[in-house]
């Protein structure tokens, strides 16, 4: 793979990630973000209300705590998972853990790590984790890494040890990678460990950066174990010691106003889970992202004034936890006779079909078909959010698109 | 219009004072071919929304959605009507919500057919203390405790606002086991109200109200629904009250059978003159992962499936056997919802392929070969004919080797 750069405007990269895939064909434009799978099947969604989406990421994420539990299959079936689960024509990343899943702490060891499968925990050294890409056959993946240094309280010394193991790790998986004839075609993505200690944050970018790897992961950083603050500051110190050349993936920071602040520190490529947690709780993104105003809207905003917008932060006594100022509540109250799309304008296959107060019945009487609308929606507004950064980025208008996306 | 006077019995004599109604109903039934040895028919039933092609089964949509499906995916599997459920939705979302919607066809984006049931079975399934009197039903909501009387004014009222393209009388509903001076009352009880139901209908140029039978009954209504039956009575009754029902009933108008499902039965009841089906089984034995086929069914979670390559069925042409294999759902099934969902097309499509089959054989005259080579392809051996399933296929003069 080949990252192509049009635009570097003080650390912020524009772009585009080409020749990925069995025969090169598939090229992903940058800042961009991976389309999230369980099993790899996107949550709620068969093929066909899939493809009602337009412009899905040419990269596919799966996750190997939803197929270790399957390498026997995987194994005896020999072309892959894409192939497996039926999958459109698209190239596929491997990571470790899931992101919209927490899973317990307390089982590395300085030759494993663990997944948790349906049913429980599966342990993994180098050498297995390795064996499942080999059935997996992902274009690329992350090296087995110890990343559980994102609680609170991390000692130093643990944080350490996190960064050697991962080093250690990766020196294994790149003999590995190159002795195995199903991976000839895949790449490998070192991962940056480092916890919130900037020393070894350092040493790992460095260390990292000296193995022939094709892209860098970034993990640690997940939304709940860090403010966006200090993410900033460690994330751009690990870019600073990182190629040009080679695509930075962020694990587990999916937020819009995250990621504006983390495309700043110098990243590329971040998972696609955002959507799919927003699902989950009922709810349906809708925050502004257009800095292009229509006439209408231009006219008041040149006169002072601001167009009625929707209060999203006052959503009702009993907001999901976890809940953001991106989005609605679609079980409240309020919205029982809404005839409103969920977003006006929107082009997606709920917006174009069904009204708010259609989701809400369906939430009210737990029915599967909010999670397939809300999924198809959530992902549909999550992909515009990305396509709408990187035009701003394009014309240098990030500044403008932060502070409507923060409105 | 003569009213009828409630609390009369109606004996065929008092013709007379039958209100006349079909001439002006929405529905037109085209009879397109019919088999020579058995009752089975062929037909083109014209309602408000489109064409439906009988014998149709019709897959239940219970709260205005049919379980994890999308309407679009429900109009490419050929799906012509679905079922809403009056008391469920009558409770939520409710009737003045789904009427400001333009309908139930408007709430949930339907532009093809839809049958709703009256709210009656839901009482006597769902509901423990049900108590019935000439007003009505009486039950306590299981939402909120509160008491509350289902009338055949209301039920009525409450289909009009859903505006479905057929509605079903309120019938006073017994048990299929119960015996004595219980049922005769239910059968004139339900007559007295079905004539509440006519004249509490508001829509009767856009909405047709099917009469219930559980005998007899001579109002002129646009079809008849055959109810009660399948509540666990004894399939040898089951199969006879069925092919006394189509009897009487008239040739020219449906018959709908309410709530039967299983393949083996929907086939036998067509014999037996039947036009439309509903059940719930096919979509909710989906989501235990239970995928219908031509000789049985498959159970996806259980071991033997997971690194069995092939498709559910090797010759059916729904979405998910085109793309995906017993493997990759038993797989699904441990980490996502779509498993269902997948299941649950391929289930609507089974049914609907398997009504689209025996209608083919109907008009093309060769029905009772298709029945002898549905069931020998259900069945291991002869031996494990069912043999209420045989009896009701010999009464209509068709053999099974």
């Amino acid at each position: 793979m080949k990252l192509e750069l049009s635009k570097v405007v003080r650390g912020c990269r524009l772009g585009v990630l080409t020749g990925i895939g069995q025969t090169g064909q598939h090229s992903l434009e940058v800042p961009g973000c991976l389309l999230y799978t369980r099993c790899a099947t996107v949550p709620h969604l068969t093929q066909d209300t899939l493809h009602t989406l337009s412009s899905l990421p040419a990269v596919t994420q799966v996750t190997l705590d939803s197929l270790a539990e399957h390498y026997e299959v995987l194994e005896e079936f020999k072309e892959g998972v894409r192939k497996f689960s039926g999958l459109h024509d698209t190239a596929l990343y491997c990571s470790l853990q899931d992101p919209a899943a927490t899973c317990p702490t307390g089982h590395i060891t300085n030759k494993t790590v663990s997944v948790w499968g349906s049913g429980g925990r599966i342990e993994l050294t180098v050498a297995k984790f390795m064996a499942m890409q080999a059935a997996i056959l992902p274009d690329f993946y992350q090296s087995m890494a110890d990343g559980e240094t994102w609680q609170a309280n991390t000692s130093r010394k643990r944080v350490r040890k996190a960064v050697d193991r991962t080093l250690a790790h990766l020196d294994e998986c790149l003999i590995l990678h190159h002795k195995t004839q199903e991976l000839k075609q895949a790449e490998i993505f070192g991962v940056v460990e480092g916890g919130d200690i900037r020393e070894e944050r350092v040493r790992s970018a460095r260390e990292t950066a000296k193995r022939p790897v094709a892209g860098f992961v970034l993990d640690g950083f997940q939304s709940a174990a860090m403010e966006q603050d200090l993410r900033s500051q460690l994330i751009t110190a690990v870019t600073t010691e990182l190629p040009q050349e080679k695509p930075r993936l962020l694990q587990g920071v999916g937020r819009p106003d995250e990621v504006i602040e983390c495309v700043e520190a110098g990243v590329d490529l971040f998972e696609g889970f955002f959507p799919f947690q927003v699902t989950e709780r009922g709810c349906a993104l809708c925050f502004n992202y257009i800095i292009v105003p229509d006439p209408e809207t231009a006219v008041l905003e040149s006169n002072g004034e601001s167009p009625a917008v929707e209060k999203l932060k006052e959503n009702g006594d009993s907001s999901p936890e976890n809940m953001t100022q991106f989005e609605l509540n679609l079980k409240d109250t309020r919205y029982r006779e809404d005839f409103c799309p969920l977003v006006e304008g929107c082009g997606c296959y709920c917006c174009k079909n069904h009204k708010r107060a259609y989701i809400h019945h369906l939430l009210v009487t737990n029915e599967l078909l909010a999670g397939v609308l809300l999924m198809l929606h959530n992902t549909a507004h999550y992909l515009g959010f990305f396509r709408a950064l990187r035009e701003a980025m394009a014309v240098d208008r990030l500044q403008d698109f932060k502070t409507r996306v923060l409105q | 219009m003569a009213a009828v006077e409630s609390g009369t019995c109606e004996r065929p004599a008092d013709m007379a004072a039958v209100k006349c109604l079909s001439s002006s109903a929405p529905l037109a039934l085209r009879i397109v071919a019919e088999c020579p040895v058995s009752k089975a028919r062929a037909c083109v039933l014209t309602l408000p929304h489109g064409p439906v092609n009988t014998p149709v089964f019709m897959p239940v949509g219970t709260q205005g959605t049919l379980k994890g499906i999308t309407v679009d995916q429900l109009e490419d599997l050929g799906c012509q009507i679905c079922l809403g459920n009056t008391y469920h939705l009558g409770m939520r979302p409710g009737p003045e919500l789904i009427e400001k919607a333009s309908g139930l066809h408007g709430f949930m984006n339907w532009r093809r057919n839809l049958l709703t049931d009256s709210g009656g079975f839901q009482m006597v399934s769902l509901v423990e203390l049900s108590e019935v009197t000439e007003e009505g039903v009486m039950f306590r909501s299981p939402y909120d405790g509160k008491e509350i009387l289902l009338t055949p004014e209301q039920s009525i009222a409450i289909q009009n606002s859903l505006g479905s393209d057929i509605m079903m009388q309120l019938d006073d509903v017994v048990s299929s086991t119960v015996t004595g001076p219980r049922v005769e009352e239910a059968m004139h009880r339900s007559v007295r109200w079905l004539d509440r139901c006519i004249t509490a209908n508001k829509n009767p140029h856009r909405q047709n109200l099917f009469a219930i039978i559980q005998e007899m009954t001579k109002r002129d209504v646009p079809g008849f629904a055959i109810g009660g039956l399948s509540g666990g009575e004894e399939k040898d009754d089951f199969w006879k009250m069925v092919t006394l029902s189509t009897d009487h009933l008239p040739r020219e108008k449906p018959r709908y059978l309410m709530g039967v499902g299983y393949a083996v039965d929907l086939v036998v009841c067509v014999a037996l003159g039947c036009d439309m089906f509903d059940c719930v089984f096919p979509t909710r034995t989906a989501r235990f992962g239970s995928a219908l086929v031509p000789w049985g069914s498959l159970q996806i979670k259980q071991k033997q499936y997971a690194k069995d390559l092939q498709p559910i069925d090797p010759e059916c042409q729904c979405a998910t056997c085109q793309r995906h294999s017993r493997a990759y759902l038993h797989a699904l099934f441990k980490s996502d919802t779509a498993a269902m969902h997948h299941i649950t097309i391929h289930n609507i499509s089974y049914q609907l392929t398997l009504m689209r089959s025996v209608r083919q054989s109907i008009i093309e005259q060769c029905f009772p070969e298709f029945v002898q080579s549905f069931m020998k392809r259900m069945f291991p051996s002869s031996e494990q004919y069912p043999s209420w399933a045989v009896d009701a296929l010999a009464s209509v003069n068709i053999t099974l080797d």
